[in-house]
């Protein structure tokens, strides 16, 4: 089932991305055929298969429950687009 | 002295042949000549290469030894550099300083290299051209009007054309062994885990993995050996010793078993690749090799599952760039949605935002058994294709790549036919093993390569098999027409 406009749309949304209206159809064209390649997954047998996350199948580690990191507010906050007082500022959100 | 191996710098630099700040110089002038025709530094670091050149000279003055001190380098601009851009090849990160240095690059820094600068690359490591950059496309010094291959590409063209020794990659799908390929050079993804991704911008973060690329396997030795290792602030990191890499370099290769995967010699390989792949076979049959025919059945559907997987991780890891912390933002949002939805828009390219909506979709809701979770499905069965494989085999041989480097531009139209590029490469990447890419001849005065693929953790066996296959061959020794 190939995606239309409106699907791309939905998902552009849903990954926040604002795109260019003049490009959506070339954009459409593109998806439909990474996913034409993608589907070809389809015709595989995987029954009865454990699906694989990690490589080497490891789990996360655990450490102990200790203060690892100092405050770098000021050195992260120094590459911010927007700052005052300490915070990140964004747009109004609550009116 | 642009000629010289790491190996014969660490020589140089300890015979006191010359300084760590004359080599420094002369590389920095060379980059400033020849780096117009490629394009392959994003960043060039003058002040600190001299700076850490003289503090190297300082170290060795004072009697302190070591093959990497004073030697240079160059760093993925992936890599997080303290106080220097680091980009990721995107408009995202144009003006983003890094707050902290990436382990590699600390770890390099500690056993005393020099940083030269910080190379181009496909925008976010997507891509196997290295065209996706946003500081624009770099040339292959071997042909100027073709692709060095991606997505480590500005890293391939600098050591190519001699603008240094060696360079750092990463390699998701193959981008260190295929611009490898496609430029000449010996290059080297490790095993899952073995080198910290820590300070590495993330791509897709189950497959991600850091490495050399220099002319040769000796080099690759001595740069992983700086590199490898457990690190605590990695959580996939594994904590399993490192070899010595540069111990086994001369091992015999008598009676060591080669599997050919017939699936690697079918229709898509171009046949002038397929015979330099076979010479390259012969030679490792001279120093005592035993070749068998292998099966890994599953090859096909690593494709498809690739581009399920590294755009799923991908659409998640890249949700982070949101114009609030760091990185583009927009001018004038109106609100929150629309400072997001522009300041992404605007900061992604073309290559980016297509993998983030494939990833977003196949990770939508009724999408994720059949995408997802059916890409993780064939990921087991290729990685138990290799398990069986290497009960029978020491090593696996092949084609990096189906087709030598080619013309800038060709695959842009249709996203799909670069991804098809890869097909020797990405199972690596979904089963976690190393591999490498060694130089085996050309086609068309452009370099083809030679993959060796090996159980987890023997990184150390690749590097002897294609240092003992350098000793008999000198397609690695050659250098591109006006370099």
């Amino acid at each position: 089932m190939a995606l239309q406009r409106c699907d791309v749309e939905k998902i552009a949304h849903l990954a926040r991305l604002g795109l260019d209206e003049g490009d959506l159809p070339r954009i459409t064209d593109a998806l439909n055929s990474i996913l034409g390649l993608v589907d070809q997954m389809q015709a595989v047998d995987t029954h009865g298969i454990e699906p694989l996350a990690h490589p080497l199948e490891a789990s996360q580690r655990l450490r102990a429950d200790l203060v690892t990191e100092h405050n770098q507010r000021e050195a992260y906050q120094a590459i911010a687009p927007a700052t005052e007082n300490g915070l990140y500022l964004v747009p109004k959100v609550i009116e | 002295m642009h000629q010289l191996t790491l190996a014969e710098i660490a020589r140089g630099l300890a015979d006191k042949s010359f300084s760590s700040e004359e080599l420094t110089r002369d590389l920095l002038a060379r980059i400033q000549q020849f780096d117009p025709q490629l394009n392959s530094f994003i960043s060039v670091t003058e002040d600190l290469a001299l700076g850490q050149a003289r503090a190297a000279d300082a170290r060795r003055a004072s009697g302190e030894t070591g093959a990497l001190l004073g030697a240079p380098i160059a760093h993925k601009d992936l890599f997080c550099t303290q106080g220097i851009r680091t980009s990721c090849g995107s408009k995202m990160l144009d003006n983003f300083k890094a707050p902290y240095d990436a382990t590699v690059v600390t770890r390099l820094a500690e056993a005393g290299m020099v940083t030269l600068g910080k190379t181009n690359m496909d925008e976010f490591a997507m891509g196997s051209a290295n065209e996706s950059s946003h500081y624009g496309p770099v040339k292959n010094p071997w042909n100027l009007e073709h692709v060095p291959g991606g997505s480590s590409g500005g890293s391939a063209a600098a050591v190519a054309a001699r603008l240094l020794p060696a360079a750092t990659g990463t390699d998701t799908g193959g981008s260190i062994r295929q611009p490898a390929a496609l430029t000449n050079l010996t290059g080297l993804k490790p095993t899952y885990g073995r080198v910290s991704r820590w300070g590495m911008i993330a791509y897709a973060s189950s497959l991600d993995q850091g490495g050399p690329m220099a002319r040769t396997a000796e080099d690759c030795a001595l740069l992983l050996q700086g590199m490898a290792g457990f690190d605590a602030k990695d959580s996939t990191c594994i904590d399993e010793p490192v070899a010595d890499y540069s111990a086994n370099l001369n091992a015999s290769l008598e009676g060591l078993r080669i599997g050919l995967p017939k699936e690697y010699f079918g229709p898509g390989l171009d046949p002038r690749i397929a015979d330099l792949v076979q010479a390259s076979v012969k030679a490792l049959e001279k120093l005592g090799a035993v070749v068998k025919e292998i099966s890994l059945p599953n090859m096909q559907h690593g494709i498809p599952a690739y581009y399920v997987i590294a755009p799923a991780e991908a659409s998640s890891n890249l949700s982070r760039f949101d114009g609030v912390r760091f990185g583009h933002r927009c001018d004038h949002p109106k609100d929150l949605t629309d400072l997001y939805k522009r300041s992404r828009g605007e900061g992604f390219g073309t290559e980016v935002q297509r993998r983030i909506m494939v990833g977003t979709y196949a990770l939508s809701a009724g999408y994720y058994d059949a995408y997802y979770l059916q890409a993780q499905k064939i990921r087991r069965l290729i990685k138990n294709d290799f398990m069986t494989a290497f009960n029978d085999v020491d090593l696996i041989l092949g084609p990096t790549t189906p087709n030598p480097a080619w013309k800038l531009g060709a695959k842009n139209s249709d996203p799909v036919a670069a991804y098809l590029e890869d097909v020797y490469t990405i199972t690596a990447n979904l089963a976690g093993l190393p591999g490498l890419s060694m130089p085996a001849g050309f086609v068309e005065g452009l370099p083809v390569g030679v993959q060796l693929l090996a159980p987890y953790f023997h990184e150390g066996r690749l590097l002897n098999v294609a240092h003992r296959y350098q000793q008999v061959t000198d397609w690695h020794t050659r250098t591109p027409n006006g370099f």
